[in-house]
């Protein structure tokens, strides 16, 4: 009698393994540390050609702009955001997952997290970098950016502490810092082991520095680990004030579309969900360019996707309820505006937004799909670009039609402004194959340490970490 | 006793032994038996924190969550303090309505600041205090010991200056442990005197080309940079400036001369211009007189006619002898010349001797002037005085 087969048998008593394949410690080094020891590919040339290029036409876009000033785009009152502050919002929503991956999914001890934290982290910096930049080429002379700090000038006036403007630069300021230290704490155990491996003077030097003279002392690793768990405590309410206060620059103002209460935990989901779309495009070509299947594993992708389905819904209720708290607050103007972004000058806008960030995702219910890496991937395109158009219908649409119909007017971006935008993608991308290629791109650190064989087992307490 | 003393061979100071071990487990049964042992000034290294290792070590809990509680409490309050300052004290302003001091906008930047305080202060404690770092001068810095450590090795390092070191027992002690690869480490030995490295023409001459460049920038942003565009700003704009010459009319002009016909804002076409009599027959006074109709006749007045006529329009003014004596007001043939005779003679002067005064003062201010000076005939002739005489 044959055996029947009843397809894959799933042990569910215990987890699938974080680092598959069982490799030595020498080994992880050596996969991670490749890439930044070995000459690159000519695909990495390639991608890199691109988002030069990119970066390129972002720069004469941005040079156009100071030279002739704010005119070369689209925005003209009323609707004088427009593109720049869609991609502030946009960039700034990219960097939240960094932070939530590490500091959050740390917090929790998800320790899957080590294969795509650092990376993360990376992103997050890299896009508040390109966020921080709309807000400063929107004022049209960037150099006058230093009146938003409290700095005493001549004419004795200080910042409105009272704006929610102000409020913004602080806050990113602030998420730009922690970020970055996060980043470069989390970094220097590597940097030592990069600093120990390379033979090239240079980058010896270079490595020496960055790593500052790191030794792997357990005595230093006691307050080193203490030090990352209160600053992943710190970023994770930071992460949430962050996007509640960018919710602020447009809930405290008074427009139809945009003074609504729930706008702060919507922002932030929002913000999640494009980050996760984010961190899954980037991290599906990273895993394939630079070998890491095995450290990157399928089961990471999964769990990548079944906290984007969650967050999707979240956006889904928030979609929901904005237009019910319209209807039900018996408001006319904004169901009237309710009504303008489902039908309007816009809704071709809205309903691609709907379709890319609610129903969409829903796909990702299917195991099926979630481990199929090419649907994935155009999945987590179709979001970013739903999350992008999000900002642009809140800004666009609010704006558009102003208080007096004399003064309505539609929004039609320049050539400019796709030009900066596709520079600030430029910019991001091209800031991440340069990290991908010089620094360790996962944590070698961390990943040794969720190998299996990785902690004495016998340690009273060794699993409660 | 002198470090040479210690270590006879060449000067070299031992700085303590190393010991690799093979794997997690076998580190932290190693970390517990040096405890055991009496050994204080020891460590224990892996290329990542492993658990247990800490209790075995026998470490105390670290406090530095105090500098983040400590540094976070600080910045909160301090954000707090000057926006108080700054929005009260410095240059009060009431924003939307709110009093100078309306904190509940505070709180998120009051929030940022303990956050960003609580951080920065962390992590530079933690390396600088806590870890000792940057430090780059370590003995066991570069050894095999740390490339090992910082790749897959597991190790405990045993200082020579600890009280119970002794070289020969404690390597015996050590590899009795089960360690791998025992070592002696030592001190790097240079001499640095601070004398040739300042006067190194190396150091100076990076100095000078650090000193040129940063004079030569700032020289170029300062005079040259900030004055290109987009660095000018307002001052760089597409219009005719005065006295230049305006390269789209013929002429040369550019303010272009009105039309044929056109009144100024305030001005009617006048007709009777040095024709008294005409003046006097035909014009009549437009304007209503009231309080401030009288305010303004009375300011107008002190200002453009008291100067000769005085300020009771009797000619007894402050400029008596230094130019013609303006005849008073009050006199009989002046107190009964009709208004058009005063606003001719303000409007276009009288004989050459009294200049026009219509650039000066509008056509309604002429107008106010005109019931000032006939309220100032009757304050200083009233009617009883009149019938005395």
């Amino acid at each position: 009698m044959s055996e029947v087969s009843y397809g894959e048998v799933i042990d569910y008593s215990k987890a699938p393994p974080l680092v598959e394949g069982n490799p030595t410690l020498s080994k992880i080094d050596d996969s991670i540390a490749a890439p930044s020891e070995t000459r690159p590919s000519k695909k990495y040339f390639m991608a890199l050609g691109v988002t030069l290029t990119m970066l390129l036409i972002g720069v004469i876009a941005l040079g156009y702009t100071f030279y002739y000033g704010i005119g070369m785009w689209g925005n003209n009152i009323p609707v004088a955001w427009g593109f720049a502050i869609t991609n502030f919002v946009f960039w700034i929503g990219i960097g939240h997952a960094g932070t939530l991956i590490s500091a959050v999914l740390f917090l929790f001890r998800q320790r899957w997290r080590t294969a795509i934290a650092r990376f993360a982290e990376a992103m997050t910096i890299f896009a508040v970098m390109c966020a921080g930049l709309f807000p400063l080429i929107h004022l049209g002379r960037p150099w006058y950016a230093a009146f938003v700090f409290p700095i005493p000038t001549q004419h004795g006036v200080w910042i409105n502490w009272n704006s929610p403007l102000v409020w913004d630069v602080f806050a990113v300021s602030t998420y730009f810092t922690v970020s970055l230290m996060f980043w470069y704490i989390g970094l220097i155990p590597d940097l030592a082991t990069m600093r120990d491996r390379t033979t090239n003077k240079i980058k010896k030097a270079v490595y020496h520095v960055l790593s500052m003279g790191w030794r792997f002392s357990n005595r230093h690793w006691q307050h080193y680990e203490k030090v990352y768990v209160i600053l992943a405590g710190l970023a994770t309410p930071l992460v949430l004030s962050v996007h509640s206060i960018v919710s602020f620059d447009f809930a405290v103002s008074i427009l139809p579309g945009w003074h609504t209460t729930i706008f702060p935990p919507y922002f932030v989901a929002g913000a999640i969900f494009s980050g996760f779309g984010m961190v899954l495009t980037v991290l599906i070509i990273v895993r394939k360019v630079f070998n890491l299947e095995y450290i990157i594993t399928m089961n990471h992708l999964d769990k990548m996707a079944k906290v984007t389905l969650l967050v999707s819904m979240m956006v889904a209720y928030a979609y929901l309820m904005e237009p019910f708290m319209a209807w039900y607050s018996g408001d006319p103007i904004d169901w009237y505006l309710v009504l303008m972004r489902m039908t309007g000058h816009y809704a071709l806008g809205f309903w691609v937004m709907t379709t890319c960030n609610v129903f969409v995702p829903q796909l990702l219910w299917f195991k099926k799909i979630r481990h199929n890496i090419g649907v994935l991937f155009v999945i987590s395109l179709l979001i970013n670009v739903g999350m992008w158009l999000e900002r642009y219908i809140i800004i666009v649409t609010s704006l558009y039609k102003d208080f007096l119909p004399s003064a309505w007017h539609i929004f039609v971006p320049t050539l400019t402004d796709f030009g900066i935008l596709i520079g600030s993608f430029g910019l991001f991308f091209t800031l991440v194959l340069l990290f991908a290629r010089s620094l360790p791109v996962i944590s070698m650190t961390e990943v040794k340490g969720v190998t299996e064989g990785a902690h004495p087992t016998h340690h009273i307490g060794a699993e409660h970490e | 006793m002198s470090d040479i003393e210690k270590n006879p061979q060449g000067g070299r100071r031992l700085y303590g032994i190393t010991a690799l071990f093979d794997g997690p487990e076998k580190l932290v049964n190693a970390a517990a038996a040096v405890v055991k042992e009496g050994y204080k000034n020891y460590d224990a290294y892996s290329p990542y924190p492993i658990h247990g290792l800490d209790s075995a070590m026998k470490l105390k809990r670290t406090y530095i969550g105090a500098v983040t509680l400590i540094a976070g409490l600080t910045g909160a309050s301090l954000l707090l303090l000057f926006a108080w300052w700054t929005n009260s004290i410095d240059y009060p302003l009431v924003i939307g309505g709110k009093p100078y001091f309306a904190w509940p906008s505070y709180i998120p930047l009051m929030f940022e600041m303990a956050v960003l305080f609580g951080a920065v202060s962390t992590v530079a404690a933690l390396i600088m205090v806590w870890l000792g770092l940057p430090r780059n001068s370590h003995p066991l810095q570069d050894t095999e010991f740390m490339k090992k450590i910082s790749d897959d090795g597991f190790g405990i390092a045993i200082e020579a200056k600890d009280s119970s070191f002794d070289e020969k027992q404690t390597k015996a002690f050590l590899e009795k442990l089960g360690a791998e690869k025992v070592e002696l480490v030592y001190y790097e030995t240079r001499e640095i005197s601070l004398k040739e490295a300042v006067l190194d023409p190396k150091f100076i001459g990076v100095i000078v080309v650090v000193a040129i460049a940063t004079s030569g920038a700032t020289y170029f942003g300062l005079n040259k940079m900030l004055l290109l565009r987009p660095w000018t700003s307002l001052s760089d704009q597409a219009k005719v400036l005065p006295e230049t010459r305006s390269e789209f009319y013929p002429d040369g002009f550019a303010m272009r001369p009105p039309v044929n016909g056109t009144v100024a804002r305030g001005e009617l076409p006048y007709r009777y211009a040095n024709n008294i009599p005409a003046a006097e027959k035909f014009m009549k006074n437009p304007v209503l007189p009231s309080k401030h109709v009288m305010e303004l006749g009375q300011r107008d007045f002190n200002i453009y006619c008291s100067p000769c006529h005085g300020y009771f329009a009797d000619g007894q003014s402050r400029l008596q002898g230094q130019f013609p004596v303006p005849p008073s007001l009050h006199i009989d043939s002046l107190r009964t010349a009709p208004d058009g005779l005063y606003y001719e003679v303000i409007t276009n002067g009288f004989q050459g001797v009294m200049p026009s005064y219509a650039r000066q003062i509008p056509r309604d201010e002429r107008w106010a002037i005109v019931w000032y000076i006939r309220a100032l005939q009757r304050a200083q002739n009233p009617p009883e005085v009149a019938d005395a005489k």
